[in-house]
């Protein structure tokens, strides 16, 4: 193996310029991605994202074959899961059984859809591994529409969805709509995981929607600390993703995911010392 | 009638000629009950009476086959900012990422949209209410590394913060050895003294409050009976209920009940017979 073909910063400052609408994308996405994922974390739906992605994956894919807008697709595809996560798993079992069964079911579609699509295989493969350098001003203008929309809706049902999620029996009483909320918690997840289809692909959604709320959550139970680290932690990822993978010419995946698993493992260390402290 | 709060004839709760379960087999039949602003009524009867359940006919979380019930004149919908509520068991997973203190912000403003920015009134309240159950020391630990006793003491926290005119608790000395069950009950008493509020307070051992209830609701194969501790804890009352010879025995304070038949015949589904439910 060549080690220039993963770190080679020669080019460095004529690259840079080059990449904006990355790190743009990438910016929007570990913000979104990091307020998000404390939600998937605390009302344990890791899997769900997993299970929106493949959907997500598999209509952005048919949206490719059939030559209509692949955002457009994409989004489809992750109301189809948010929705029947919905309707059809209320209580934590039924979900993770019946996210397990549409999980291989949207990527035998989205695959078929692919085999099926005569044009680049480049575009193929970036939908399930990323594409982040081939953002354009289009992909751009869905992105921050859509992470806005996602970022300003959580921040207002934050209070209740957090009551919602932590303390259910006791948040019904109070007459919080909890159900509402969690299809509305749903909805703007199918959203997060449409935008980050498109940049990170649908194999790694979860390194920017997980596992940097994951780690955050390792080292605090403080409301409002949780979600400020997640995100430092998801743009570091994102960010530092693009920056490193513009010194090599691999895709920009690898790196985002290493950086996203070595600060989770750091995090973890540091909890479990502080854990033991406190005992 | 512009001030419910205010007009002590108005009564806090008004349960009436309400009938639950089935046709057949009803939990409890053609119930009647006005709890007045400040009373407290401990609910009791085996497992399976219908104790919970009528709890959650109050919260509006099941519907009742025949007749109404009313909040502060007001009738039920899904749940009510008027009601503080302890839910039974811990119904909170200790790995959830809460501290105490957020037990009490989340009761006191949970139910409100936006960002959980509690301003300076919301925060003089939550440490209000830690100096009422001496919670200072552990405002700050994760929910998951407090003892069942230091947690239900948030509870009741929880459940008074928001000055409700009417606090549900359901069995919330469960899990608690005798002396925190003592320290648990005479906190919340001297809580909703505090906040003239009213309780109704599920039990299937009326001892640990039995000095500060004012009536008892006794529910047993379909049946009830209400009234003052001295006029329902009685041998020929409690036959009546359970159509089967029961002993009610005052020992140093303590009532016993003592069941004499090993089987009741009208009601095969209660294996819980009375006397091992109490001691």
């Amino acid at each position: 193996m060549d080690w220039s073909q993963l770190f080679n910063f020669a080019d460095y400052a004529q690259l840079l310029p080059l990449v904006t609408n990355s790190l743009i994308a990438a910016a929007l996405l570990g913000l979104t991605g990091g307020l998000i994922g404390i939600f998937v974390m605390v009302r344990d739906s890791s899997f769900a994202v997993h299970g929106i992605s493949e959907l997500s994956f598999a209509g952005a894919s048919i949206a490719l074959l059939i030559g209509t807008d692949v955002v457009a697709g994409s989004i489809v595809g992750s109301f189809v899961a948010a929705a029947v996560i919905a309707a059809l798993g209320s209580r934590a079992k039924d979900r993770n059984s019946i996210i397990a069964v549409l999980m291989p079911f949207g990527l035998g579609l989205g695959i078929l859809a692919l085999a099926a699509y005569p044009g680049r295989t480049a575009n193929k493969f970036g939908l399930l591994t990323g594409q982040i350098t081939a953002v354009d001003d289009t992909a751009i203008g869905w992105l921050i529409g859509i992470t806005s929309f996602v970022v300003i809706a959580l921040a207002l049902i934050w209070r209740p969805l957090q009551f919602a999620s932590l303390d259910t029996e006791v948040a019904r009483a109070r007459g919080v709509p909890t159900r509402a909320l969690g299809v509305a918690f749903l909805l703007l997840l199918g959203l997060a995981v449409a935008a980050s289809v498109q940049v990170v692909g649908a194999l790694l959604a979860l390194s920017l929607l997980v596992t940097p709320a994951a780690a955050a959550l390792r080292v605090t139970s403080s409301p409002k600390l949780a979600p400020v680290l997640s995100v430092a932690f998801a743009l570091t990822a994102s960010l530092g993703g693009i920056l490193l993978s513009l010194g090599g010419s691999l895709p920009i995946s690898p790196y985002v995911t290493t950086i996203s698993f070595v600060i989770y493992l750091v995090c973890r260390v540091i909890g479990g010392r502080r854990r033991a402290v406190a005992k | 009638m512009a001030n419910a709060k205010t007009n002590l004839a108005t009564p806090v709760l008004s349960i009436s000629g309400a009938t639950f379960g089935y046709a057949e087999t009803p939990l409890w039949q053609d119930l009647t009950l006005d709890v007045a602003p400040g009373e407290f009524i401990a609910i009791i009867g085996t497992n399976g009476s219908g104790k919970t359940s009528l709890l959650r006919a109050i919260l509006g979380q099941e519907q009742l086959r025949a007749g109404t019930i009313t909040i502060a004149g007001k009738p039920i919908g899904h749940g009510s900012r008027r009601i503080g509520y302890i839910p039974q068991h811990r119904s909170v997973d200790a790995s959830t990422p809460m501290r105490a203190r957020d037990l009490l912000s989340l009761g006191l403003n949970g139910h409100r949209f936006g960002l959980p920015w509690g301003g300076r009134k919301a925060r003089a309240r939550v440490e209000h209410i830690l100096d009422c159950i001496e919670g200072h020391d552990l405002a700050d630990l994760p929910v998951g590394q407090l003892s069942g006793g230091q947690f239900q003491r948030f509870r009741v926290g929880q459940a008074v913060i928001d000055e409700p005119d009417l606090i549900l608790a359901d069995e919330p000395l469960s899990a608690l050895d005798l002396t925190q069950q003592a320290v648990i009950a005479e906190l919340l008493d001297r809580e909703r003294k505090d906040h003239s509020a009213a309780v109704l307070f599920v039990t299937h051992d009326v001892n640990p409050v039995l000095g500060m209830v004012d009536r008892v609701l006794y529910l047993a194969g379909g049946k009830f009976k209400i009234g003052t501790p001295d006029e329902v804890l009685r041998s020929e009352v409690l036959s009546e209920l359970y159509g089967s010879p029961i002993d009610v025995v005052r020992n140093q304070g303590r009532v016993v009940v003592v069941g004499t038949q090993a089987h009741d015949h009208h009601h095969p589904d209660h294996d819980h017979h009375p006397d091992e439910v109490w001691n």
